[in-house]
């Protein structure tokens, strides 16, 4: 079992609120997923030619500045850095693979969890509440959000094993259910170039939309075509540059519930999460249909 | 106390745990009508009711609301998660919004209205219950349904009836497809006679013609193994 919940603003003036919003909706799905959380932002679009990542080491005393100097040195860059616990969210005017390249080879130990213009994400071990609070999430500001509390039953609980997990620039996936084709998938994938940081099958999700996408599918053929070659019961939220999408398999054990007004979209896996939302009372409701793509952006 | 006064539970007050054992031990006999507001999607609401009360609940409610009940009646102003009034006895349990999926799963009495739609797999294994959807079904509902009526004035979803035993099931809409060994079967006049009874026990015989349903049931072919019918598995 994992909740998940996704929040879009339409009402920009709602969007300091984003962070203690989805920090509600991802806390009353405690229940759900008690061993580990994340949450992926989108805000604060850097410029054309910058790319913005998120960066993760365990340890808290991490020396992210030397990293940084290096970095900029070695590209002959700018690059601000700000942290928030154990990760790091960094601006650099370089090409994502520049810096991706750079990190591989001197600083192998630090995990990249995210990368693009406007996404950040942080996960963690822990409850949800103990994950929200050390990011500080009601804080934050921003259009929309995905979250994800986690109860593991497919492979172990740490912070890599965490959602959501990034499947390329500005995207990313959450996913409660089990797949059952993973390992078969990860070996396909991985010789299509696709690598892995964990034995994790969400992470053969992601890894797969990644690569349909590098193929140069839309995201709505992809995930499409994850009808076809997925097996196994999921939810899905994936999280995009401009907003949200979900996909529930053709069985649709998985729960899932939208709800939309003038000022917001938001799905969760139970009703309840959404209960704290702003005029929800007047929200339309509904459970999306199984094996159908529904996706939300400006 | 049987009188006409409503009781207020609010459950942003009163635990869930705290109301459901209240009304467990007010006693079988007990009568009156109880309003419980603030459910704000909480599970188990109203479970395990087992005395002609009412219980009305404003807003939206989690999964297995009104599960196991017997003689009580539940209504529900608002939508309903998983499992509503799953492995029901006795009674009745209205719906007012949308139901989740296995609306009424594993029921064996009582009756179950949905005034919007009901998602997948309503009446699920279903062993005596009876279920009114005013609305839609998803896909495969009815599935293994063993006895009691499923009505469904709206349409049903993939795999209606798939491994259907001896319970009926009526469609005023279109089926997307009929899962293995559930097939139509004709309308006779104690067919509309009993469709006409529970459309009226549902409060919709006004709006329907019972003309307008279809009535499907078991072939009866797979009862027993046959390895003829293996592809039917």
């Amino acid at each position: 079992m994992c909740g998940i919940v996704g929040l879009y603003l339409k009402d920009p003036t709602l969007q300091p609120q984003l962070g203690s919003l989805l920090g509600a909706m991802l806390l009353e799905m405690s229940e759900r997923g008690p061993d580990s959380a994340g949450f992926a932002v989108y805000r604060d679009p850097v410029d054309g030619g910058t790319v913005k990542l998120t960066l993760f080491h365990p340890d808290r005393h991490y020396p992210w500045r030397t990293l940084t100097a290096r970095l900029g040195d070695d590209l002959d860059t700018p690059v601000d850095g700000e942290m928030r616990a154990t990760h790091l969210v960094m601006q650099v005017a370089a090409r994502p693979e520049q810096v991706r390249h750079w990190l591989d080879a001197h600083h192998p130990e630090v995990k990249i969890m995210g990368m693009g213009e406007v996404i950040e994400i942080y996960k963690e071990k822990g409850s949800p509440e103990q994950v929200a609070r050390r990011f500080e999430l009601a804080k934050i500001a921003g259009s929309h959000a995905l979250g994800h509390t986690r109860m593991a039953t497919e492979s172990a609980v740490t912070t890599e094993h965490s959602h959501p997990f990034s499947t390329g620039l500005d995207l990313c996936l959450v996913h409660n259910g089990s797949l059952s084709n993973h390992n078969r998938l990860r070996r396909w994938l991985t010789k299509r170039g696709i690598r892995f940081q964990t034995d994790n099958d969400s992470e053969v999700a992601a890894g797969y939309l990644t690569h349909r996408l590098r193929e140069g599918a839309t995201l709505k053929e992809a995930l499409d075509a994850a009808l076809r070659d997925l097996d196994g019961f999921y939810t899905f939220a994936v999280g995009t540059r401009d907003g949200f999408a979900v996909l529930r398999d053709p069985i649709a054990c998985k729960p899932a519930v939208m709800a939309e007004t003038d000022a917001w979209v938001a799905m969760a896996s139970e009703y309840r999460a959404l209960d704290s939302l702003p005029g929800v009372e007047k929200a339309r409701l509904w459970e999306p249909e199984p094996a159908t793509v529904y996706a939300w952006g400006r | 106390m049987n009188d006409n006064t409503i009781h207020y539970l609010d459950l942003d007050e009163t635990p869930l745990r705290e109301m459901n054992q209240a009304f467990h031990h007010m006693g079988r006999d007990r009568r009156g009508h109880w309003r419980v507001i603030n459910p704000r999607g909480r599970h188990a609401v109203a479970v395990g009711l087992d005395a002609p009360l009412t219980v009305e609940v404003d807003g939206h409610v989690g999964y297995y609301c009104a599960g196991m009940n017997q003689q009580a009646t539940v209504l529900i102003n608002g939508n309903c998660g998983v499992g509503v009034a799953e492995n029901m006895m006795s009674g009745k349990v209205v719906v007012r919004g949308n139901a989740s999926q296995s609306a009424g799963a594993t029921g064996h009495g009582g009756l179950l209205v949905v005034e919007g739609d009901a998602a997948s797999r309503c009446g699920i294994s279903m062993k005596g219950i009876d279920i009114v959807v005013a609305g839609s079904v998803g896909h495969m509902s009815a599935f293994m349904a063993q006895a009691g009526r499923l009505v469904v004035c709206g349409d049903a979803g993939e795999a209606l009836g798939d491994s259907l035993y001896e319970a009926r099931i009526y469609v005023r809409g279109t089926v997307k497809g009929l899962g293995a060994d559930c097939v139509e079967k004709p309308m006779e006049d104690e067919h509309r006679e009993e469709l006409r009874e529970l459309l009226h026990l549902a409060g919709l015989l006004s709006r329907m013609d019972v003309n307008h349903f279809r009535r499907y049931g078991s072939a009866r072919r797979l009862y027993n193994f046959d390895v003829d019918n293996a592809d039917a598995y």
